[in-house]
Protein backbone atom coordinates (compact mmCIF):
# COMPACT_ATOMS: atom_id res chain seq x y z
CA UNK A 1 0.00 0.00 0.00
CA UNK A 2 1.33 3.47 -1.00
CA UNK A 3 1.05 5.42 1.93
CA UNK A 4 -0.51 8.93 1.15
CA UNK A 5 0.29 12.17 2.90
CA UNK A 6 -3.22 12.22 4.28
CA UNK A 7 -2.75 8.62 5.78
CA UNK A 8 0.82 9.43 7.39
CA UNK A 9 -0.87 12.98 9.34
CA UNK A 10 -3.85 10.45 10.26
CA UNK A 11 -1.71 8.44 12.00
CA UNK A 12 0.32 10.77 13.82
CA UNK A 13 -3.29 12.05 14.56
CA UNK A 14 -4.38 9.26 15.78
CA UNK A 15 -1.11 8.25 18.17
CA UNK A 16 -0.11 11.83 19.80
CA UNK A 17 -1.01 12.67 22.88
CA UNK A 18 -0.41 16.28 22.46
CA UNK A 19 -2.25 18.54 19.96
CA UNK A 20 0.10 17.93 17.20
CA UNK A 21 1.08 21.35 15.38
CA UNK A 22 1.77 21.54 11.40
CA UNK A 23 5.19 22.25 12.12
CA UNK A 24 5.82 19.29 13.84
CA UNK A 25 3.85 17.04 11.56
CA UNK A 26 6.07 18.82 8.53
CA UNK A 27 9.56 17.87 10.51
CA UNK A 28 8.38 14.26 10.87
CA UNK A 29 7.14 13.81 7.22
CA UNK A 30 10.45 15.36 6.60
CA UNK A 31 9.09 18.60 4.55
CA UNK A 32 5.49 17.96 3.63
CA UNK A 33 4.68 21.95 2.96
CA UNK A 34 2.86 23.89 5.62
CA UNK A 35 0.05 24.74 3.17
CA UNK A 36 0.11 20.98 2.11
CA UNK A 37 -0.46 19.71 5.26
CA UNK A 38 -3.16 22.40 5.81
CA UNK A 39 -5.19 21.37 2.86
CA UNK A 40 -4.74 17.54 4.23
CA UNK A 41 -5.81 18.50 7.55
CA UNK A 42 -9.43 20.43 6.41
CA UNK A 43 -9.81 17.19 4.67
CA UNK A 44 -9.32 14.89 7.22
CA UNK A 45 -11.34 17.28 9.38
CA UNK A 46 -14.24 17.43 6.73
CA UNK A 47 -13.94 13.39 5.94
CA UNK A 48 -14.74 12.74 10.16
CA UNK A 49 -17.44 15.63 10.34
CA UNK A 50 -19.03 13.79 7.43
CA UNK A 51 -18.78 10.59 7.98
CA UNK A 52 -20.03 10.68 11.55
CA UNK A 53 -17.31 9.58 13.06
CA UNK A 54 -17.46 9.44 16.92
CA UNK A 55 -14.78 11.60 17.09
CA UNK A 56 -13.40 14.94 15.33
CA UNK A 57 -10.71 16.85 14.59
CA UNK A 58 -10.31 19.59 16.37
CA UNK A 59 -7.82 22.80 15.82
CA UNK A 60 -6.55 23.23 19.93
CA UNK A 61 -3.47 25.05 21.31
CA UNK A 62 -1.94 25.62 17.95
CA UNK A 63 -2.03 22.03 17.04
CA UNK A 64 -4.94 19.42 15.55
CA UNK A 65 -6.60 16.91 17.89
CA UNK A 66 -8.87 13.59 17.31
CA UNK A 67 -11.86 14.58 20.45
CA UNK A 68 -15.20 13.05 20.74
CA UNK A 69 -18.12 14.55 19.93
CA UNK A 70 -19.95 16.47 22.77
CA UNK A 71 -22.84 15.07 22.41
CA UNK A 72 -20.96 11.49 23.72
CA UNK A 73 -19.95 12.73 26.88
CA UNK A 74 -22.80 11.41 29.20
CA UNK A 75 -21.99 8.24 27.90
CA UNK A 76 -18.16 8.54 28.57
CA UNK A 77 -18.36 10.19 31.62
CA UNK A 78 -20.54 6.84 32.99
CA UNK A 79 -17.39 5.00 31.65
CA UNK A 80 -14.64 6.85 33.74
CA UNK A 81 -16.76 6.35 36.69
CA UNK A 82 -16.17 10.25 37.37
CA UNK A 83 -17.90 13.39 37.54
CA UNK A 84 -16.08 16.35 35.79
CA UNK A 85 -13.88 18.81 37.94
CA UNK A 86 -16.38 21.99 37.69
CA UNK A 87 -15.22 25.05 38.32
CA UNK A 88 -17.04 27.90 40.45
CA UNK A 89 -18.46 30.84 39.13
CA UNK A 90 -15.60 32.74 40.87
CA UNK A 91 -13.17 30.78 39.58
CA UNK A 92 -14.46 31.12 35.95
CA UNK A 93 -14.15 34.89 35.89
CA UNK A 94 -11.06 35.10 37.01
CA UNK A 95 -9.68 32.93 34.15
CA UNK A 96 -11.75 35.21 31.99
CA UNK A 97 -9.71 38.75 33.50
CA UNK A 98 -6.62 37.01 33.23
CA UNK A 99 -7.46 35.41 29.22
CA UNK A 100 -8.84 39.03 28.22
CA UNK A 101 -6.27 41.06 30.16
CA UNK A 102 -3.10 39.36 30.56
CA UNK A 103 -0.28 39.67 31.79
CA UNK A 104 -1.69 41.17 34.40
CA UNK A 105 -1.39 41.93 38.01
CA UNK A 106 -3.45 40.51 40.79
CA UNK A 107 -4.23 44.07 42.29
CA UNK A 108 -5.55 44.55 38.60
CA UNK A 109 -7.45 41.18 38.70
CA UNK A 110 -8.44 42.30 42.23
CA UNK A 111 -9.90 46.03 40.86
CA UNK A 112 -11.66 44.42 38.05
CA UNK A 113 -13.61 41.44 40.12
CA UNK A 114 -13.89 43.71 43.29
CA UNK A 115 -12.89 41.01 45.48
CA UNK A 116 -9.93 39.19 47.18
CA UNK A 117 -8.15 36.73 44.30
CA UNK A 118 -6.23 35.06 46.45
CA UNK A 119 -7.16 31.24 46.95
CA UNK A 120 -9.02 31.54 42.99
CA UNK A 121 -5.44 32.28 42.15
CA UNK A 122 -3.53 29.11 43.48
CA UNK A 123 -6.41 27.06 41.95
CA UNK A 124 -5.47 27.87 38.93
CA UNK A 125 -2.26 27.70 39.34
CA UNK A 126 -2.97 24.22 40.54
CA UNK A 127 -5.12 23.10 37.79
CA UNK A 128 -2.29 24.35 35.53
CA UNK A 129 -5.05 26.95 33.16
CA UNK A 130 -2.55 30.03 34.38
CA UNK A 131 0.85 30.66 35.16
CA UNK A 132 3.27 33.14 36.17
CA UNK A 133 4.38 35.03 33.22
CA UNK A 134 7.33 37.06 34.93
CA UNK A 135 7.30 40.46 37.28
CA UNK A 136 6.32 43.75 36.43
CA UNK A 137 9.06 46.25 37.02
CA UNK A 138 7.11 47.67 39.68
CA UNK A 139 8.43 48.15 43.27
CA UNK A 140 7.87 44.93 45.12
CA UNK A 141 8.30 42.93 41.90
CA UNK A 142 4.55 41.65 41.48
CA UNK A 143 4.36 38.85 39.46
CA UNK A 144 2.18 38.68 36.60
CA UNK A 145 -0.30 36.02 35.54
CA UNK A 146 -0.92 35.02 31.99
CA UNK A 147 -3.23 31.48 30.96
CA UNK A 148 -1.43 28.44 29.75
CA UNK A 149 -1.36 26.48 27.11
CA UNK A 150 -3.78 23.92 29.13
CA UNK A 151 -6.25 26.57 29.42
CA UNK A 152 -6.75 26.33 25.31
CA UNK A 153 -6.93 22.74 25.41
CA UNK A 154 -9.23 22.76 27.97
CA UNK A 155 -11.56 25.42 26.61
CA UNK A 156 -11.26 24.38 23.10
CA UNK A 157 -9.59 27.16 21.79
CA UNK A 158 -7.21 27.01 18.82
CA UNK A 159 -5.24 30.31 20.23
CA UNK A 160 -5.84 33.50 22.61
CA UNK A 161 -6.84 35.26 19.35
CA UNK A 162 -9.77 33.08 19.20
CA UNK A 163 -11.16 33.99 22.36
CA UNK A 164 -14.69 36.44 20.86
CA UNK A 165 -13.52 40.44 22.05
CA UNK A 166 -15.63 41.22 24.81
CA UNK A 167 -17.39 43.55 22.75
CA UNK A 168 -18.97 40.85 21.03
CA UNK A 169 -19.97 39.28 23.98
CA UNK A 170 -21.71 41.84 24.60
CA UNK A 171 -23.88 41.99 21.70
CA UNK A 172 -23.97 38.36 22.70
CA UNK A 173 -24.78 38.50 26.35
CA UNK A 174 -27.90 40.39 25.00
CA UNK A 175 -29.19 38.18 22.98
CA UNK A 176 -28.54 35.35 25.03
CA UNK A 177 -32.04 35.01 26.42
CA UNK A 178 -32.97 33.30 23.53
CA UNK A 179 -30.14 30.47 22.20
CA UNK A 180 -27.20 29.48 23.09
CA UNK A 181 -24.59 30.45 21.12
CA UNK B 1 -24.04 32.10 71.30
CA UNK B 2 -21.94 33.45 68.14
CA UNK B 3 -23.11 31.42 65.16
CA UNK B 4 -20.65 32.81 62.21
CA UNK B 5 -21.69 31.81 59.09
CA UNK B 6 -20.03 32.76 55.50
CA UNK B 7 -22.30 33.48 53.14
CA UNK B 8 -21.24 33.40 49.42
CA UNK B 9 -24.33 34.46 47.90
CA UNK B 10 -22.74 37.80 46.72
CA UNK B 11 -19.25 37.09 45.99
CA UNK B 12 -18.41 41.15 46.05
CA UNK B 13 -19.91 44.16 46.19
CA UNK B 14 -20.08 44.31 41.88
CA UNK B 15 -22.55 41.51 42.29
CA UNK B 16 -24.45 42.72 45.21
CA UNK B 17 -24.55 45.92 42.87
CA UNK B 18 -25.81 43.83 39.71
CA UNK B 19 -28.52 42.19 41.41
CA UNK B 20 -29.93 45.87 43.09
CA UNK B 21 -29.80 47.08 39.75
CA UNK B 22 -31.42 43.87 37.91
CA UNK B 23 -33.72 43.43 41.24
CA UNK B 24 -35.18 47.06 40.67
CA UNK B 25 -34.66 46.81 36.53
CA UNK B 26 -33.09 50.10 36.32
CA UNK B 27 -30.92 51.33 33.58
CA UNK B 28 -27.58 51.11 34.44
CA UNK B 29 -26.36 54.29 33.03
CA UNK B 30 -29.17 56.15 34.99
CA UNK B 31 -29.07 54.32 38.54
CA UNK B 32 -31.15 55.90 41.15
CA UNK B 33 -28.79 56.36 43.70
CA UNK B 34 -30.08 57.15 46.64
CA UNK B 35 -32.64 53.89 46.17
CA UNK B 36 -29.92 51.27 45.41
CA UNK B 37 -27.47 53.33 48.15
CA UNK B 38 -30.17 52.46 50.67
CA UNK B 39 -30.94 48.97 49.69
CA UNK B 40 -26.90 48.21 49.40
CA UNK B 41 -26.75 49.42 53.07
CA UNK B 42 -30.02 47.60 53.96
CA UNK B 43 -28.34 44.83 53.26
CA UNK B 44 -25.02 45.37 54.81
CA UNK B 45 -27.01 45.74 57.77
CA UNK B 46 -28.93 42.58 57.45
CA UNK B 47 -26.07 40.47 57.14
CA UNK B 48 -24.92 42.51 60.25
CA UNK B 49 -27.85 41.22 61.93
CA UNK B 50 -27.22 37.66 60.85
CA UNK B 51 -23.65 37.90 61.76
CA UNK B 52 -22.58 37.14 58.16
CA UNK B 53 -18.72 38.17 58.14
CA UNK B 54 -18.41 40.44 55.21
CA UNK B 55 -15.49 41.96 53.24
CA UNK B 56 -14.05 44.97 53.63
CA UNK B 57 -14.69 45.61 49.70
CA UNK B 58 -18.14 45.63 50.87
CA UNK B 59 -17.77 48.28 53.18
CA UNK B 60 -15.55 50.50 50.74
CA UNK B 61 -18.42 49.95 48.26
CA UNK B 62 -20.92 51.57 50.71
CA UNK B 63 -18.52 54.51 50.89
CA UNK B 64 -18.61 55.23 47.64
CA UNK B 65 -22.27 55.00 47.14
CA UNK B 66 -22.70 57.50 49.61
CA UNK B 67 -20.00 59.46 48.29
CA UNK B 68 -21.77 59.52 45.34
CA UNK B 69 -25.03 60.00 46.78
CA UNK B 70 -24.27 63.34 48.52
CA UNK B 71 -22.08 64.47 45.05
CA UNK B 72 -25.54 64.42 43.45
CA UNK B 73 -27.37 65.99 46.24
CA UNK B 74 -25.32 69.25 45.88
CA UNK B 75 -26.18 71.87 43.85
CA UNK B 76 -23.85 72.07 40.67
CA UNK B 77 -22.72 75.79 40.32
CA UNK B 78 -23.00 77.47 37.35
CA UNK B 79 -19.01 77.65 36.59
CA UNK B 80 -18.58 74.51 37.05
CA UNK B 81 -21.43 73.44 35.09
CA UNK B 82 -18.88 74.86 32.21
CA UNK B 83 -16.18 72.47 32.67
CA UNK B 84 -18.81 70.01 32.39
CA UNK B 85 -17.98 67.46 35.22
CA UNK B 86 -18.42 64.06 34.63
CA UNK B 87 -21.66 62.59 36.30
CA UNK B 88 -20.41 61.05 39.83
CA UNK B 89 -22.10 58.05 38.94
CA UNK B 90 -19.63 56.97 36.35
CA UNK B 91 -17.44 55.83 39.06
CA UNK B 92 -19.21 52.66 39.87
CA UNK B 93 -20.95 52.34 36.28
CA UNK B 94 -17.55 51.93 34.60
CA UNK B 95 -16.35 48.92 36.79
CA UNK B 96 -20.13 47.95 36.65
CA UNK B 97 -19.87 47.43 33.13
CA UNK B 98 -16.95 45.63 33.16
CA UNK B 99 -18.00 43.41 35.99
CA UNK B 100 -20.81 42.33 33.73
CA UNK B 101 -18.22 41.74 30.46
CA UNK B 102 -16.52 38.93 32.43
CA UNK B 103 -19.48 37.55 33.62
CA UNK B 104 -20.47 37.21 30.37
CA UNK B 105 -16.98 36.38 29.07
CA UNK B 106 -16.89 33.83 31.96
CA UNK B 107 -20.47 32.14 30.91
CA UNK B 108 -19.11 32.25 27.55
CA UNK B 109 -16.13 29.65 28.33
CA UNK B 110 -18.25 27.24 30.50
CA UNK B 111 -20.60 26.72 27.64
CA UNK B 112 -17.62 26.11 25.22
CA UNK B 113 -16.67 22.23 24.63
CA UNK B 114 -14.22 21.84 27.82
CA UNK B 115 -11.85 18.75 27.89
CA UNK B 116 -12.73 16.27 29.80
CA UNK B 117 -16.15 17.55 30.47
CA UNK B 118 -17.83 17.54 27.30
CA UNK B 119 -14.90 16.44 24.85
CA UNK B 120 -12.43 13.74 25.61
CA UNK B 121 -9.31 12.74 23.90
CA UNK B 122 -7.39 9.29 24.32
CA UNK B 123 -5.49 9.70 27.15
CA UNK B 124 -3.81 6.61 28.18
CA UNK B 125 -1.93 6.82 31.15
CA UNK B 126 2.03 6.17 30.19
CA UNK B 127 2.27 5.16 34.13
CA UNK B 128 -0.84 2.98 34.39
CA UNK B 129 0.93 1.08 31.52
CA UNK B 130 3.96 1.08 33.19
CA UNK B 131 6.00 2.13 30.24
CA UNK B 132 8.93 5.31 30.94
CA UNK B 133 8.07 8.70 30.34
CA UNK B 134 10.34 10.08 28.47
CA UNK B 135 13.35 12.12 30.27
CA UNK B 136 13.09 15.25 28.44
CA UNK B 137 9.28 15.49 30.01
CA UNK B 138 10.55 15.27 33.17
CA UNK B 139 10.24 19.16 34.68
CA UNK B 140 11.37 20.27 38.35
CA UNK B 141 8.66 19.61 40.75
CA UNK B 142 7.01 22.56 42.33
CA UNK B 143 5.41 22.30 45.72
CA UNK B 144 1.72 22.66 44.16
CA UNK B 145 2.32 19.40 42.13
CA UNK B 146 3.79 17.81 45.49
CA UNK B 147 0.80 18.65 47.42
CA UNK B 148 -1.44 17.08 44.26
CA UNK B 149 0.31 14.12 44.68
CA UNK B 150 0.24 13.79 48.30
CA UNK B 151 -3.55 14.46 48.33
CA UNK B 152 -3.99 12.00 45.56
CA UNK B 153 -2.43 9.54 47.76
CA UNK B 154 -3.40 9.83 51.01
CA UNK B 155 -7.06 9.66 49.61
CA UNK B 156 -6.13 5.62 49.20
CA UNK B 157 -6.52 5.61 53.51
CA UNK B 158 -9.63 8.09 53.98
CA UNK B 159 -11.04 4.90 52.17
CA UNK B 160 -10.56 2.39 55.00
CA UNK B 161 -12.95 3.69 57.68
CA UNK B 162 -13.02 2.75 60.90
CA UNK B 163 -11.08 3.48 64.33
CA UNK B 164 -7.49 4.62 63.55
CA UNK B 165 -5.10 3.40 66.44
CA UNK B 166 -1.56 3.74 65.56
CA UNK B 167 1.44 3.39 67.69
CA UNK B 168 4.10 6.04 66.62
CA UNK B 169 7.12 3.63 65.25
CA UNK B 170 9.18 5.99 63.99
CA UNK B 171 10.38 8.90 64.01
CA UNK B 172 11.34 11.24 61.22
CA UNK B 173 14.78 11.02 61.30
CA UNK B 174 14.23 7.18 61.13
CA UNK B 175 12.23 7.45 58.13
CA UNK B 176 14.67 10.19 57.08
CA UNK B 177 17.24 7.85 56.79
CA UNK B 178 15.33 4.80 55.67
CA UNK B 179 14.55 7.04 52.35
CA UNK B 180 18.06 7.96 51.92
CA UNK B 181 19.23 4.04 52.04
CA UNK B 182 16.55 3.17 49.98
CA UNK B 183 17.42 5.79 47.45
CA UNK B 184 21.31 5.42 47.36
CA UNK B 185 20.80 1.97 46.48
CA UNK B 186 17.82 2.89 43.51
CA UNK B 187 19.33 6.10 42.55
CA UNK B 188 15.62 7.25 41.51
CA UNK B 189 12.00 6.04 42.72
CA UNK B 190 8.75 7.15 42.22
CA UNK B 191 6.87 8.92 45.07
CA UNK B 192 3.95 6.46 44.75
CA UNK B 193 6.47 3.64 45.60
CA UNK B 194 8.12 5.32 48.09
CA UNK B 195 5.21 5.27 50.09
CA UNK B 196 4.14 1.59 48.94
CA UNK B 197 4.76 0.40 51.99
CA UNK B 198 2.88 2.70 54.37
CA UNK B 199 -0.28 1.15 55.74
CA UNK B 200 -1.47 3.91 57.88
CA UNK B 201 -2.39 7.65 56.69
CA UNK B 202 0.30 8.55 60.11
CA UNK B 203 2.64 6.44 57.84
CA UNK B 204 2.48 8.29 54.75
CA UNK B 205 2.46 11.42 56.13
CA UNK B 206 5.40 10.95 57.98
CA UNK B 207 6.91 9.47 54.38
CA UNK B 208 5.82 12.85 53.11
CA UNK B 209 7.03 15.09 55.59
CA UNK B 210 10.53 13.23 55.22
CA UNK B 211 10.55 13.81 51.57
CA UNK B 212 9.78 17.45 52.20
CA UNK B 213 12.72 17.73 54.65
CA UNK B 214 15.05 15.90 52.18
CA UNK B 215 13.95 18.31 48.95
CA UNK B 216 14.39 21.21 51.18
CA UNK B 217 18.02 19.85 52.21
CA UNK B 218 19.09 19.31 49.14
CA UNK B 219 19.21 15.65 49.37
CA UNK B 220 17.23 14.78 46.60
CA UNK B 221 15.67 16.06 43.60
CA UNK B 222 12.37 16.17 42.78
CA UNK B 223 10.99 16.13 38.93
CA UNK B 224 7.60 15.24 37.61
CA UNK B 225 6.45 13.74 34.30
CA UNK B 226 4.50 16.00 32.88
CA UNK B 227 1.76 14.18 31.40
CA UNK B 228 2.02 11.07 33.67
CA UNK B 229 2.21 13.38 36.55
CA UNK B 230 4.35 10.86 38.60
CA UNK B 231 6.13 12.47 41.06
CA UNK B 232 10.25 10.87 40.72
CA UNK B 233 12.94 11.66 43.69
CA UNK B 234 16.30 11.60 42.47
CA UNK B 235 18.83 10.89 45.29
CA UNK B 236 21.11 14.43 44.54
CA UNK B 237 24.34 13.28 44.87
CA UNK B 238 23.89 12.24 40.84
CA UNK B 239 24.64 15.87 39.86
CA UNK B 240 22.05 15.57 36.80
CA UNK B 241 19.87 13.25 36.08
CA UNK B 242 19.58 10.09 33.61
CA UNK B 243 21.84 12.58 30.72
CA UNK B 244 24.74 13.17 32.71
CA UNK B 245 24.88 9.76 33.94
CA UNK B 246 28.78 8.61 32.95
CA UNK B 247 28.59 4.77 32.53
CA UNK B 248 25.45 4.22 31.73
CA UNK B 249 23.44 4.44 28.73
CA UNK B 250 19.89 6.52 28.71
CA UNK B 251 18.39 2.76 27.26
CA UNK B 252 19.83 1.48 31.04
CA UNK B 253 17.90 4.02 32.74
CA UNK B 254 14.79 3.52 30.91
CA UNK B 255 14.61 -0.10 31.96
CA UNK B 256 15.26 0.44 35.62
CA UNK B 257 11.96 3.41 35.84
CA UNK B 258 9.66 0.38 33.57
CA UNK B 259 10.72 -1.91 36.37
CA UNK B 260 9.97 0.35 38.88
CA UNK B 261 6.73 1.08 37.67
CA UNK B 262 5.28 -2.22 37.00
CA UNK B 263 6.14 -3.05 40.62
Amino acid sequence: MSLSLKTIVEGLLFVAEEPLSLEKISEITEGASLDRLQKVMDELAAEYEETGRAYVLCNVAGGYQFRTRPELSPYILRMKKKSPARLSRATLETLAVIAYRQPILRAEIEKIRGVDVGGVLKTLLEKGLIRVAGRKDLPGKPIIYGTTKKFLETFDLPSLDALPSLEEMESLGQEKEGKLF
Amino acid sequence: MDLNVKLEIYEGPLDLLLHLIKKNEVDIYDIPIALITSQYLAYLELMESLNIELAGEFLLMAATLTQIKSKMLLPVLEEDQEEEEEDPRMAIVRPLLEHMKIRDAAEALERRAILDRDVFTRDVSLADLGLAPAEEALVEASLFELIDAFQRLVSKFEAVSGLDIYLETRTLQERINEIIIFLREKRQASFEELTAKDRTKAEFILSFLAVLELARTGCLRLYQHQTAKVIMLFFADQPHFVKTQPNEPDREEDRDYEEDQVE
